[in-house]
């Protein structure tokens, strides 16, 4: 496997190739926010989080599905991106029904860490106040689209670990949804094996277990890297330690 | 719902520190909120000992009878979101007053849960609420006898068909979120308004909503 070599906010970075900038960013120890992003899953590139500038490229690139190349020169904290940022997570805020005080996730929630780290103490933009109807039909879990951004981490995690592609989005721009099915109520959908992955790869209160409250809410969101590694390395935690 | 002109804003110079100084003029303000963000400054517990003897609380539901806004405050921590005409007027003539105009915890800041009415109302994305769903609601589909919209012009201030963040009727100087914002975190502020910092840099930990 070759190496690249890179330069992150004017460091040298050396990663294998075919490494993401992302991957290249982050082992520079440079705290790219996320949020569609999950290890484990495959990257899709729809938060705009990790926006980075590519010397040369002419506009933002989004760091999670761009390859890191040799000789590239990349920053992470232009004035631009940093305004671009903020003003992503305040769209965010905005676009959906976000009420930290009333939610479940309300403490582990990654949409409220990356407010934080953006330095987001309002928004900008007026609230949008969208109708949407909660899905309690299924016996565990629950979906509030209210608390949903979108990312699309149950889909992926659904479709590409668990193999059931038991949600998808529907519609377009601001009508666009997670549907369970072929929007049908959660509990309907057969294919639905209860695995929990998809609840547990949520970054927000949209996906929750009912029995979960404020304060006992226990994010698994690590499942999915270790679910890929076992499975990469034939290797199950039960097995004993993974090879060397 | 238009948003008010900018204002003018007074020019705010902190006291300096000492005996004998004048005070620096604090006002708390309660809006649609709950009252957890005056609360929560309660929760100060001795450190409101230290603060009296820097601060002069001027206007509060907490520390003062006063029940007129008063001319030359300082700072004012505004807690709540602008859900009715009372708090639509109170919120501007504080601005005109104030230098340095806080918004006090997220309802202030996001409208929070007084905000959530603005869901009921015409549905379809960014309609919003309006003052008569929510009247008919609490007043007449709950109603367990004598069904009727409250009723007493000059009295009873009417709702404003949306309930808004403090920003969006008045310019806000500083956001200080929480739901309630921890009293250390009010402290900060507090302590930073004290030393004269202007702006106020807040660190990224005192900035978590909820």
């Amino acid at each position: 496997m070759g190496v690249i070599t890179l330069s992150v906010n004017g460091a040298a970075v050396a990663v294998p190739s075919g490494a993401t900038l992302l991957a290249a960013c982050r082992s520079a120890g440079i705290a790219l926010p996320t949020l569609c992003y999950l290890e484990g899953l495959s990257p899709v590139g729809a938060c705009r989080l990790c926006l980075v500038e590519l010397e040369g490229a002419g506009r933002p690139l989004a760091a999670c599905v761009s390859e890191a190349a040799e000789g590239m020169v990349l920053r992470t904290d232009t004035p631009q991106l940093v305004n671009f940022r903020r003003m992503g997570v305040e769209l965010f805020f905005a676009e959906g029904n976000h009420v930290c005080a009333i939610c479940v996730a309300n403490g582990c929630c990654e949409l409220q860490d990356v407010a934080v780290a953006v330095g987001m103490d309002h928004s900008r933009f007026p609230y949008r106040y969208p109708q949407r109807s909660v899905d309690a039909s299924h016996p565990l879990f629950s979906l509030d689209p209210n608390r949903c951004i979108l990312c699309t981490r149950c889909v992926r995690a659904c479709d590409e670990l668990e193999g059931a592609h038991v949600w998808d989005v529907a519609e377009r721009g601001s009508h666009c949804r997670i549907v369970a099915g072929l929007d049908q109520p959660w509990a309907e959908v057969e294919a639905c094996t209860s695995c929990g992955q998809c609840v547990d790869a949520c970054p927000t209160g949209a996906l929750f277990r009912k029995d979960d409250t404020n304060v006992t809410s226990h994010p698994q969101r690590q499942r999915a890297a270790l679910l890929q590694e076992a499975r990469q390395r034939h290797s199950w935690r039960n097995q004993g330690p993974p090879p060397p | 719902m238009s948003h008010s002109p900018p204002l003018p804003q007074a020019s705010w110079s902190p006291p300096p520190p000492g005996d004998g100084s004048p005070k620096l003029r604090l006002a708390t303000v309660w809006l649609a909120g709950c009252s957890g963000c005056h609360m929560a400054f309660l929760d100060l517990d001795e450190e409101l000992f230290e603060l009296a003897k820097r601060v002069d609380i001027v206007y509060s539901p907490l520390a003062s009878d006063v029940k007129v806004y008063p001319e030359a405050v300082d700072v004012a921590l505004v807690e709540g979101a602008v859900a009715n005409s009372d708090n639509l007027a109170l919120a501007r003539s504080l601005r005109r007053r104030t230098g340095l105009v806080v918004s006090f915890g997220d309802c202030a800041i996001s409208a929070n849960v007084p905000g959530l009415r603005n869901l009921l109302g015409a549905p379809g994305a960014g309609s919003g609420g309006s003052a008569a769903a929510v009247l008919e609601r609490g007043y007449v589909e709950l109603a367990d006898s004598q069904p009727g919209y409250p009723r007493a012009p000059g009295i009873l201030p009417e709702l404003l068909e949306r309930v808004l963040p403090l920003h969006a009727v008045i310019p806000v100087d500083l956001w200080l979120p929480g739901c309630p914002p921890p009293a250390p975190r009010i402290l900060a502020l507090l302590q930073a308004l004290l030393r004269g910092e202007r702006p106020v840099q807040l660190g990224a930990a005192e900035l978590q909503f909820g």
